[in-house]
């Protein structure tokens, strides 16, 4: 069984109990475990079950690499799925549930996919669900959903919240083990900016488990040491429970601060997004274990011999009480000493090279350990645990010389340093055929903005993995990232660091080294998705050459740890089987983040009021308070409609119309966008800019005018009024001033940047608010201050003035069709004015009118909008506005375009006015059909509608559309098919359909 | 993800600050201009692997216009210079031929 | 019945805030666009009447006797005049001549908030892609940028503390965006 034991356990203080519970089932620990090391203390071996087969599965790993113990951490608001119990810090009342079983760990009922093992192969999804297709969606795929997934996702939004932190440094050292530590000093004693971060709690990485001496000290006592000279050092910055996510182009470096994850009850955010720029990159994060493939090795309490050897040590936990070590490298052996020391019964050491080890193996030897060399684990039994071992010749196809009983086995089939950050950003990799590893080629860096590398790996992480060679490496690589980054190193010596040598290993990538298949199938690639050795052979024989494909035939190292343990030994297992050399074969390739990271940190404090920026105008807390629905333009909120007590939205909506034709309307249309434009070119520049000619508008008066891309095509409209000789002010659409005033800038700095003009975009600047109506000229005369009259304010023109002793800049401009003034007035005296005309308009009976009342008066006057009538195809001809287009200019933007024989094809669709027969409301974008079928089997089309309302001043159904020859077909009656099934009649008219002469606005 | 130096404001900008805008060095054509010319102007443009200039606005900074000579394959970045040129001036030009001996950019080298 | 205000206010009111940092808005303030050629003898004047400071240079800030001149770009100005805008504005355009420049105001279109305290630093740099390290960024400094999703420029005061301008429509989203980075709890604790 697994149990704590008495002695060891550097990491947990025995003095503080921790309670947690695990399926509801109370447990205890202590502070500074691990939830695995807690659950393993309390004898959990089983903590999970696979993807595809349901099997049992035990924690392997004490790290990142974990595959197996994921688990659903917390309830409700703060429950998150997927979580790794090797990298989860014990607090006081966690709560943690196994995954991907039903009803029960102990008992699933999907296990039975396992007795079926054979016909689940690689491959098989496709293989057998593909036809008939129908059965896909409405048999199979609902059958798999059902029993496949890992954790299932929170249903309550996240109690939590997050933040990101952007960080600059001249050296990132990724990595606190002593390789980080020694490279954070040997650049820091330059001088550079030093930022070392370490994804655990704590420094010093394997050192302190893995024993040896830096210079002469304990490893415990050298780290200690260095990190209080680090934290002496102003120039060094710390941070521990922080992961080097992913490693980006130019210096960009993304860390993953866990912050409260180990003390749920503390304030502020539970994680922090570091956006880190750095001159150079250094990764020390350090190397995994693999481990070996036999039959079984995916029964719980089955697990890497490193793991085993941390959970003793750091955590005083042995996974089990009767062990069997088995090996192909001498590492394995410090497993075997450590338990022997710790009071744990080592049955065998199994090393499966024929000459056995070096100075560790007599090491063990000399502890009475039994060693026998040249054999191999035929065959792991049990079901929820180990029970025993099958023991055979590594030479052999796997027939058992002897069964011992046992409850663990410890194994250890070599190293493999991590490259993820190191590949993230490019980095390449070669073969190091004597350690059989792939390790980063220096000679192939990735690199920066000056084409120079800009990350180094040091330490294990570069292939070193003797404490000594370790150190040297560190040390230099810390040295020459310093140097890279412009600092000069201090001429110290590297730390010394002193371990037992060791005998080289043996590659050993399927154990024994001729297992039959009935062994093969239940050797474990990788443990999280299910992957055999016989699936990754399967899929060489049928074709898979190359390891992405087989990666994604096969779904190897495509789980939540991405294959950290599975990787290698499936490419070899691959090359293997293909023939060919490991280094041929390649690998996958390495994405960031290197462990998964929360969608939190992702989103760092954009959410809820700040998810993303919400734009009032001045006057958005009066709409707030006079009911108004609102609708988004842009990230701006604009009143859709003010619903009074008893309306429906489309009430109130008519009630809008009536009252603003009949009596008087106020709009905020703050939103309008307003650009300065001056200087001696600006009437040319605006001549380029706009389809009709605005250098001979006079100053005082205001000219609609017509904006195309150089493509041709409408991209916005609105007034542009002349201030004086230099100065324009040009009106955009709501959505448009930030872009307009882009596009401007854009021409004026890369194609005439010769010519005088400036420009400034001064929306915000002014509140406009739109005063409509027949009695809008009575109201603003209440209110006092200037002439509005018809002679003094004609239409189309423009004065300053003053309005109840506020200034004000009157345009006569309307988008209604009705006398219409609209009011620009300083954005602080926004509210004020529109107060006062609420206050003085109360007389005359006037109500404010939101976006759809002013959408229904335009569309009733023939007036096109943005978006609506335009959707980035439509040229200004097609929408009869080619009397806003200029014929004397030589050029303007978009000219030359509509020259195009596309553009003037008189095939082209027009715009029109559409009535329907029953007066009832056109669905909107509907197609008017025509007759015959396409090529495809369609009806033909038309024309379609672009804009449909229900017109209260019409008390119809009115529409606008685009139809072919649509302007010489009044009068002809077009079908419109509805999503509905219903055929809409409508009978092509005019599109202006209320005073077509314009006598209401000019009075 | 990219950093660019401003040549206008001096900042060296990460991407989030900057806005792309495609291809640098086209020469506009207007009303006069053949079909073939105008659709190149419109619509053809350039797609290196290797050395290209390219527009960018720091959209969020001073809201400048700028050029970039960039490497599309390694983001080697050989400089940035001002928008109000119609090829790329000789420093960068010189720049490039350092790195890259033997590249070449329209008739320019 | 008491007259209704007709005096401008600000977008927020002079809404505070106290976390890590403290978040507060400053109170109508000019604020004059001017573009030009800065290297010009009549934008060197206008300068010096509006502010009664010399022109600052690249990224700089210059403060002088009747307010405060920011670089925004090589031919952009934004100046601070301590007293009435229109009056201010008048002068700048008296200054300017016959010059080819725009001048305009734009205090209505600007929130300005103040961002001081020993974590202010901190506060910044978890919302904008600038290192405001000590040393990196100091007083006499602006930084145009982007917080969060909206575009903001930042500079320093003398005693350290920030002074951020945004868009007026966007001040709540700044001042709540401030405020969340400035939760207690999430000190950094590397300024």
């Amino acid at each position: 069984m697994s149990t704590r034991i008495a002695t060891q356990g550097r990491l947990i203080d025995r003095s503080k109990p921790v309670r947690f519970t695990f399926n509801g089932k109370a447990m205890s620990g202590f502070a500074g475990d691990t939830l695995a090391s807690a659950l393993l203390a309390n004898d959990q071996m089983l903590v999970g079950r696979s993807f595809k087969y349901h099997r049992p599965r035990g924690i392997v790993a004490s790290g990142a690499e974990e595959p197996n113990a994921l688990v659903g951490l917390g309830q409700g608001a703060a429950f998150e799925p997927n979580q790794r119990a090797t990298t989860t810090e014990l607090f006081d009342g966690l709560s943690a549930q196994s995954q991907n079983h039903w009803p029960s760990l102990e008992f699933d009922v999907g296990a039975v996919n396992s007795g079926f093992a054979r016909f689940l192969p690689a491959g098989f999804y496709y293989k057998t669900f593909i036809h008939p297709r129908p059965f896909w969606k409405h048999i199979y795929e609902p059958f798999i959903r059902q029993s496949a997934g890992l954790g299932k996702a929170p249903k309550e939004r996240d109690a939590d919240t997050y933040e990101h932190f952007y960080f600059f440094a001249d050296v990132v050292v990724i990595g606190g083990g002593v390789a980080g530590l020694a490279a954070a000093k040997s650049a820091a004693e330059s001088g550079a900016k030093v930022l070392l971060i370490e994804q655990t709690a704590h420094w010093g990485g394997r050192a302190p488990v893995d024993g040896g001496e830096i210079d002469g000290m304990s490893p415990e006592a050298w780290i200690a040491q260095t990190l209080d000279a680090l934290k002496s050092m102003p120039n060094v910055t710390l941070r521990p429970r922080c992961m080097g996510a992913g490693v980006y182009d130019h210096g960009y470096v993304l860390g993953y601060e866990r912050l409260t994850d180990h003390a749920p009850e503390t304030a502020g955010p539970r994680h922090r997004l570091w956006r880190i720029r750095a001159a150079q990159v250094i990764t020390a994060t350090g190397a995994i274990e693999r481990p070996l493939s036999f039959a079984g090795n995916d029964v719980p309490g089955v697990m890497l011999a490193s793991a085993m050897r941390d959970y003793v040590v750091n955590y005083g936990v042995a996974p089990g009480q009767r062990v069997i070590v088995v090996t192909n490298n001498d590492d394995a052996y410090r497993t075997a000493i450590t338990l022997k020391r710790a009071g744990v019964e080592v049955l065998r050491v199994l090393d499966a090279r024929a000459s056995g080890g070096g100075a560790l193996m007599e090491e063990a030897r000399s502890l009475g350990l039994r060693i026998d060399c040249g054999r191999a684990v035929a065959k792991v039994s049990g079901g929820k645990r180990v029970t025993k071992v099958g023991i055979c010749a590594q030479e052999g196809q796997g027939a058992a010389l002897e069964e011992v009983a046992c409850d663990a086995v410890a194994m250890s089939g070599g190293w493999s340093p991590v490259v993820h950050l190191w590949s993230h950003c490019g980095g390449k990799l070669t073969w190091d055929d004597a350690l059989a590893m792939f390790r980063p080629d220096p000679k192939r860096a990735p690199t920066g903005a000056d084409g120079q590398p800009f990350v180094a790996a040091a330490g294990a992480a570069n292939g070193e993995l003797s404490l000594g060679a370790v150190l040297t490496d560190a040390d230099g690589a810390g040295k020459s990232a310093a140097k890279s980054a412009g600092f000069k190193p201090k001429r110290t010596k590297a730390p010394r660091g002193d371990a037992t040598g060791e005998a080289p290993l043996a590659p050993i990538w399927l154990m024994p080294r001729a297992a039959k298949v009935s062994l093969r199938m239940k050797a474990w690639l990788d443990y999280q998705n299910d992957v055999k050795v016989s699936d990754v052979q399967l899929a060489a024989r049928e074709g898979y050459e190359s390891v992405e494909h087989t990666k994604r035939y096969t779904t190897l190292g495509m789980a939540t740890d991405q294959g950290k343990l599975s990787n290698i030994n499936g490419l070899a297992t691959l090359a293997d089987a293909l023939g060919a050399e490991i280094p041929t074969v390649g690998t996958t390739t390495f994405r960031p983040p290197y462990t998964p990271i929360s969608f939190g940190a992702i989103a760092g404090e954009a959410r809820g009021e700040v998810f993303q920026p919400l734009r009032r105008t001045p006057i958005h807390d009066w709409h707030e308070a006079h009911g108004a629905e609102w609708e988004p333009v842009g990230h701006w909120r604009r009143p859709y409609t003010y619903r009074q007590a008893g309306e429906t939205t489309h009430d109130a909506v008519m009630r809008e119309v009536n009252n603003t034709r009949q009596a008087v309307g106020m709009l905020d249309a703050s939103t309008l966008g307003k650009i300065i434009v001056k200087g001696p070119d600006a009437g040319r520049f605006l001549d380029m800019l706009y389809t009709n000619m605005m250098s001979t508008l006079k100053p005082g008066k205001c000219r609609y005018g017509l904006m195309c891309s150089e493509n041709g095509f409408l991209i916005d409209d609105g007034v542009v009024a002349r201030i004086d000789e230099q100065t324009f002010l040009c009106h955009t659409t709501t959505g448009g001033a930030e872009h307009i005033h882009a596009h401007m800038e854009e021409w004026l700095q890369t194609e005439w940047w010769d010519w005088q003009v400036y420009t400034a975009n001064v929306t915000e600047q002014f509140a406009q608010i739109a005063v409509v109506g027949p009695k809008a000229r009575a109201l603003l005369e209440s209110l006092g201050g200037m002439d509005v009259s018809k002679e003094a304010l004609p239409f189309m023109t423009w004065a300053d003035g003053t309005l109840a002793g506020i200034p004000v800049r009157i345009y006569r401009i309307s988008f209604s069709g009705e006398l219409s003034y609209e009011i620009a007035v300083r954005a602080g005296q926004g509210r004020a004015l529109w107060d006062r005309l609420a206050q003085a308009g109360a007389a005359f009976g006037v109500m404010p009118y939101g976006t759809e009342a002013l959408h229904i008066m335009r569309a009733e006057k023939g007036f096109i909008m943005i978006g609506d009538e335009t959707d980035g195809t439509v040229i200004p001809q097609d929408l009869g506005l080619s009397w806003a287009i200029s014929k004397k200019k030589e050029d303007y933007l978009g000219k030359r375009a509509q020259q195009r024989s596309h553009m003037t094809d008189p095939e082209r669709w027009k715009l029109v006015g559409l009535e329907t027969e029953d007066s009832g409301v056109l669905p909107d974008g509907a197609y008017a059909v025509a007759e015959g079928r396409n090529a495809n089997g369609q009806r033909n089309v038309q024309g379609r509608v672009t804009s449909t309302y229900h017109s209260p001043t019409l008390g119809r159904g009115i529409a606008m559309g685009l139809v072919l020859h649509g302007p010489d077909r009044m009068g002809e009656v077009l079908e419109f098919p509805g999503t509905d099934g219903k055929i809409h009649k409508a009978r092509i008219v005019d599109p202006v359909f209320y005073d077509k002469d314009g006598e209401k606005q000019n009075v | 993800m990219l950093i660019l130096h401003c040549p206008y404001c001096g900042v060296d900008a990460e991407e989030t600050e900057l806005s792309p805008g495609g291809e640098a060095h086209v020469k506009r054509f207007g009303p006069g201009a053949s079909d073939e010319e105008f659709r190149d102007y419109l619509f053809a443009r350039e797609n290196p692997k290797g050395v290209h200039f390219e527009r960018w606005r720091h959209a969020n900074g001073c809201g400048k216009w700028f050029h970039a000579a960039r490497c599309t394959m390694t983001l080697e970045v050989f400089g940035t210079y001002s928008a109000q040129t119609t090829e790329p001036p000789k420093e960068i030009r010189d720049a490039i031929t350092a790195k890259r001996p033997g590249w070449t950019w329209r008739e320019v080298e | 019945m008491s007259e209704p205000i007709t005096a401008p206010i600000t977008a927020l009111g002079g809404a505070r805030h106290d976390g890590l940092a403290r978040i507060e808005e400053v109170g109508l303030h000019g604020m004059i666009t001017l573009r030009g050629d800065l290297a010009s003898k009549a934008v060197k004047a206008a300068v010096m009447a509006a502010t009664g400071a010399k022109l600052p240079g690249q990224r700089g800030v210059v403060r002088g006797k009747s307010g405060t001149a920011i670089w925004m770009s090589p031919d952009e100005l934004l100046l601070c005049p301590y007293a009435e805008v229109d009056a201010t504005l008048g002068k700048v355009t008296a200054a300017l001549g016959t010059a080819h420049a725009l001048a305009v105001d734009v205090s209505d279109a600007r929130a300005m908030l103040t961002v001081s305290g020993p974590a202010a630093r901190e506060v910044l740099a978890k919302l904008c892609p600038v290192d405001f390290a000590p040393g990196a960024f100091g007083p006499g400094m602006v930084r145009r940028t982007r917080m969060a999703q909206v575009p903001a420029a930042i500079w320093m005061e003398q005693d350290e503390s920030f002074r951020v301008i945004c868009f007026r429509s966007v001040a709540r989203y700044v001042f709540d965006l401030l405020g969340v980075a400035a939760q207690p709890g999430s000190g950094v604790g590397v300024y």
